[in-house]
C-alpha cells in the first residue's frame, strides 16, 4: 500500500492498515537510527517546521532529530499560549509558514482541534504533536511500536491505562489506535478524572487500579498535572498515589512479562515508584528511542504522499 | 391603498379560523375577513395553496446593535427576520453598551423605526451591565419600552439577587427571562458533556448546569409568587422540571429553539464551530424530551436565539469560537420539517408557539389575525422544499449549521403593519 494522507491529525480516523504501514516503515527507520551512520537522504530537499504553542522537550526534540537525521531543512517556532487569543490567528500564522515553502508543519497546541483547523487552511502536511485533550497520535504510534517490538502483536493484549484519562490526549490516541489493532484496552483512575461515555470508545472502565491490573500485558501510567489537584479534581497527590500509584506490589497483579510504559515526564513516586520506573518491566527509555523512529517514518511517508514521486491528485 | 390576500388557508388560534379566506387590509389594519370577497382595485396577493398565519413573533434574538454592527445591525437583522416570516422580534440586551438603561432602549426603538423591516421590541437587562451584581433600573427600562428583562448570555448566579429581581420586576408586570446556566458547573465548557466532549477532548458543559438553574428559578418564582420565563430549554431534566412546576401551578413559561429539536451534539464532530452554541447541542434523549415538551405544551414558545457572528469569530479553534447561530431564515422550515411533517405539531400548534404565546408572554398584542387587528401576516408554502444556502441569507452573518440541509416550507410573503416587506420570497 501507499500512504495517501496529507496530514496526520489523530488515530481516530485512520485505518488499522495505515497504522500498520507506519509501524512497518518505522522498523526500517529504527535500523537507521541505531546504526553507526545516522544519516539518510529520505527528506533531502524537504522542509519541516515545528510550531509549538506549548512547552515540550521530548516530542519537539524527537521531531527535530528525526528530520535532521533524514536531511530535511528544519526550523522551530515557539509561541506562547497566551498569544493565541490576542495575537495573530492560527490560520494566518499557518499561511505564513506555508508560503515559505514548508512541506510539513508539526504543531502542538493547547486547544483541541487546532491542528485540524490548520490543516484545512494550509497546503503543507500537518502532523499533530498534541492538541489540548484531543489526540497525540505520534506518542500513541511510538507506544504501539514499542509493544509490537516486545510482544510481536497488539491483538488480544490486555492494556491498562492508569491515571488522568480526562485530560489525556495520549490516552485518547492510544485507545483509538490500540483498539483498531485488536487490543483489549481498559482504563482506571479517580472517577473525577474519567470522562463520560468512555465505554462507547470500546474500552472497559474501572475505578480501582487492581481490576485494571489483573493479568495486564501492558500498563501505561499517565502524567498527573499538579494543577488538577489545585482545581479540586482529587484531594492530594498522597491520596492519588495511595489508590492509583503503581508499585512493586501492585505490579504483581499483572502478567509476569508485563510491560510498564509512561509517556513522560514521570512524577517519581506519584504515578509510579522509582523501583518500577527503573525496574525490569519498564520500557520507558525505549519508548523515547522509538519515538524518533516513528516520527522519521511519518515525516517520510507524508512527504511521499501519493506514492514514489508521483504527483498526488 | 388596499391590500387583499386572496384564497389562502388562514389559520388563527385566537379566533379559531381554519380554512380558505380572503383578507382585506387597509391602512395597516385588517378590515375584513371572509369568503370570496369581491374587491375592485388594490394590491392583490394570491395565496392559493399557501398558509396564511399571524406574523411570527420571535421572543429571543440578538440584533447586535449597538456595538457589534459588524455581525448584524437592526436593518440587516430585521431584513433576515422578515425573510424568515417574522414580523415582530424581541432583541436581547447583550449589546455594547448593553440595553441596561433608558437611552439604549430608546436608541433601539428609534433605529428600528427608521430602518427596521419588522417590529422590534428591546429586552432590557436584569442587572447593570449584565454583571449580576446590582439590579438595573427595571422600572425605567419598562417605561422606555423594554418588553422584558434578561441577562441572556449570562446567568444571574447570585440566587438572592435573582429573587429580588423577580420580586421587583413583578411590581412593573415585566417578564423576566432567565438564561439558565450554573457557571461553576459549566466550568468553561464549550460543548455538551458527553460522548463528543470525551472523544474530541473538549471541556464539557453538563446538562445539569442548565437543569439546576431551571430548578432554582422555578423555586424562586414559586416562593416569591411571581412569574418566570425560561429561555432556550435544551435538556430532558429541564423539560421535566418545567412540566412538574406547571402542574403545581407555578407561573413558569418556557421556550426552546429549532436547533434543540433538530440537532444533537454529534453536529459538533470534526470541531464544527457552526454547531457551537450555548446552551450546547445535547443528546438524542434530550432532543426527544424537548420534542415531547413541545407536543404536550410544557414548552410554550419556539424562539430562534438568532445569534449572528462574523466568520472570523467562527473560523478559529473550537475553544475560541463564538457561541451561537443565525436562526431567522431557517426557523419555520425547521419547525415544519422536524415537527409538523412528522405529525408532532399541527399548524395551529405552530401558530400558538410562534405567534400567540410569544406575543402573550411579552405582552405585545400580536399573534392574531382578526378584523380590527394590526395586519402582521406571514404566508408560506408548507410543501415546497429548499436547500438551505447561507450565502443567500439577508443576515450579515452566515453562521448556520444548517447549510446544505434540505427542508420543507418556504416563506413567500411577509406583511408588517399592512406593508408587504417580503413578496414572492424577495425582500422589498
Amino acid at each position: 500500500m501507499s500512504f495517501k494522507r496529507k496530514d496526520l491529525l489523530g488515530l481516530r480516523d485512520i485505518s488499522a492498515e495505515e497504522i500498520q504501514y507506519i509501524l512497518d516503515t518505522a522498523k526500517t527507520m529504527k535500523l537507521i537510527l541505531t546504526s553507526n551512520n545516522k544519516k539518510t537522504p529520505h527528506l533531502q530537499g524537504k522542509s519541516v517546521v515545528t510550531l509549538f504553542y506549548e512547552n515540550s522537550t521530548r516530542t519537539r526534540l524527537s521531531f527535530e532529530l528525526a528530520s535532521k537525521y533524514m536531511g530535511a531543512s528544519s526550523a522551530n517556532i515557539s509561541a506562547s499560549a497566551s498569544s493565541v487569543a490576542k495575537g495573530e490567528t492560527l490560520i494566518d500564522t499557518g499561511k505564513t509558514i506555508d508560503m515559505m515553502g514548508t512541506d510539513i508543519i508539526v504543531i502542538r497546541h493547547p486547544m483541541s482541534g487546532a491542528p485540524a483547523l490548520l490543516a484545512k487552511n494550509v497546503k503543507a502536511s500537518v502532523i499533530n504533536a498534541g492538541d489540548g485533550m484531543n489526540e497525540h497520535p505520534t506518542q500513541a504510534l511510538l507506544d504501539m511500536f514499542t509493544i509490537m517490538e516486545k510482544k510481536g502483536k497488539l491483538e488480544d493484549l490486555k492494556i491498562a491505562i492508569i491515571g488522568d484519562i480526562y485530560h489525556s490526549r495520549v490516552a485518547r490516541s492510544n485507545i483509538w489506535g490500540m483498539t483498531k489493532l485488536g487490543a483489549k484496552v481498559c482504563v482506571a483512575g479517580p472517577t473525577t478524572l474519567l470522562p463520560p461515555c468512555m465505554s462507547k470508545m470500546g474500552v472497559k472502565v474501572y475505578s480501582t487500579i487492581q481490576e485494571a491490573l489483573i493479568d495486564a500485558d501492558v500498563i501505561m501510567g499517565l502524567r498527573i498535572q499538579q494543577e488538577r489537584q489545585k482545581k479540586g479534581l482529587f484531594p492530594s497527590l498522597r491520596e492519588y498515589f495511595k489508590y492509583f500509584g503503581l508499585d512493586e506490589k501492585r505490579l504483581k497483579l499483572a502478567k509476569k512479562d508485563v510491560l510498564v510504559m509512561h509517556p513522560g515526564p514521570v512524577n517519581r513516586g506519584i504515578e509510579l515508584t522509582s523501583s518500577v520506573i527503573d525496574g525490569d518491566h519498564s520500557v520507558i527509555n525505549e519508548q523515547v528511542t522509538n519515538g524518533v523512529a516513528v516520527r522519521m517514518a511519518l515525516l517520510y511517508l507524508l512527504t511521499r504522499r501519493g506514492g514514489t514521486g508521483e504527483t498526488d491528485n | 391603498m388596499k391590500l387583499i390576500i386572496k384564497n389562502g388557508h388562514v389559520v388563527d388560534v385566537r379566533t379559531g379560523r381554519n380554512g380558505i379566506f380572503d383578507i382585506v387590509i387597509e391602512k395597516g389594519i385588517i378590515k375584513e375577513i371572509g369568503k370570496n370577497i369581491e374587491v375592485t382595485g388594490g394590491d392583490v396577493i394570491d395565496a392559493t395553496g399557501k398558509y396564511v398565519i399571524p406574523g411570527l413573533v420571535d421572543a429571543h434574538c440578538h440584533l447586535r446593535d449597538p456595538g457589534y454592527e459588524y455581525k448584524e445591525d437592526i436593518e440587516s437583522g430585521t431584513a433576515s427576520a422578515a425573510m424568515g416570516g417574522f414580523t415582530s422580534v424581541a432583541c436581547m440586551p447583550n449589546t455594547n453598551p448593553p440595553i441596561d438603561n433608558q437611552a439604549v432602549v430608546k436608541y433601539v426603538i428609534n433605529k428600528a423605526k427608521q430602518e427596521g423591516y419588522v417590529n422590534v421590541y428591546p429586552i432590557g437587562t436584569i442587572t447593570k451591565g449584565q454583571k449580576g451584581e446590582e439590579l438595573a433600573e427595571i422600572g425605567e427600562l419598562k417605561f422606555a419600552g423594554a418588553v422584558a428583562i434578561s441577562d441572556d448570555g449570562k446567568p444571574v448566579m447570585n440566587s438572592s439577587l435573582m429573587k429580588r429581581a423577580l420580586q421587583y420586576a413583578s411590581m412593573f408586570d415585566i417578564t423576566v427571562i432567565s438564561h439558565c446556566e450554573d457557571l461553576n458547573l459549566a466550568d468553561e465548557g464549550v460543548i455538551n458533556e458527553g460522548y463528543q466532549s470525551t472523544v474530541m477532548g473538549l471541556r464539557g458543559i453538563p446538562a445539569v448546569a442548565e437543569s439546576v438553574m431551571v430548578a432554582r428559578d422555578i423555586l424562586l418564582a414559586e416562593y416569591t409568587n411571581t412569574s418566570i420565563h425560561i429561555a432556550h430549554v435544551s435538556t430532558e431534566a429541564s423539560v421535566d422540571l418545567i412540566r412538574h412546576a406547571k402542574r403545581r401551578g407555578v407561573n413558569v413559561t418556557a421556550e426552546t429553539c429549532p436547533h434543540y429539536f433538530s440537532l444533537t451534539e454529534d453536529a459538533c464532530d470534526g470541531f464544527n464551530t457552526m454547531a457551537k452554541v450555548n446552551p450546547p447541542l445535547r443528546t438524542r434523549r434530550d432532543v426527544e424530551a424537548v420534542i415531547e415538551g413541545l407536543r404536550d405544551g410544557t414548552i410554550d414558545i419556539i424562539a430562534t436565539d438568532h445569534a449572528p457572528h462574523h466568520i472570523d469569530e467562527k473560523n478559529v479553534e473550537f475553544n475560541l469560537a463564538a457561541n451561537g447561530l443565525v436562526g431567522f431564515e431557517t426557523a419555520l422550515p425547521l419547525v415544519i420539517t422536524y415537527l409538523v411533517k412528522p405529525g408532532i405539531l399541527t399548524i395551529e400548534d405552530v401558530v400558538r408557539k410562534m405567534c400567540l404565546n410569544p406575543s402573550r408572554i411579552l405582552g405585545l398584542n400580536k399573534g392574531v389575525i382578526d378584523e380590527g387587528r394590526c395586519a402582521d401576516i406571514t404566508i408560506f408554502d408548507m410543501n415546497e422544499e429548499q436547500i438551505i444556502d447561507v450565502n443567500k441569507f439577508k443576515s450579515k452573518s452566515k453562521n448556520s449549521p444548517f447549510h446544505g440541509f434540505k427542508l420543507s416550507g418556504v416563506v413567500y410573503h411577509t406583511i408588517v403593519n399592512g406593508r408587504v416587506v417580503v413578496r414572492e420570497k424577495v425582500l422589498l
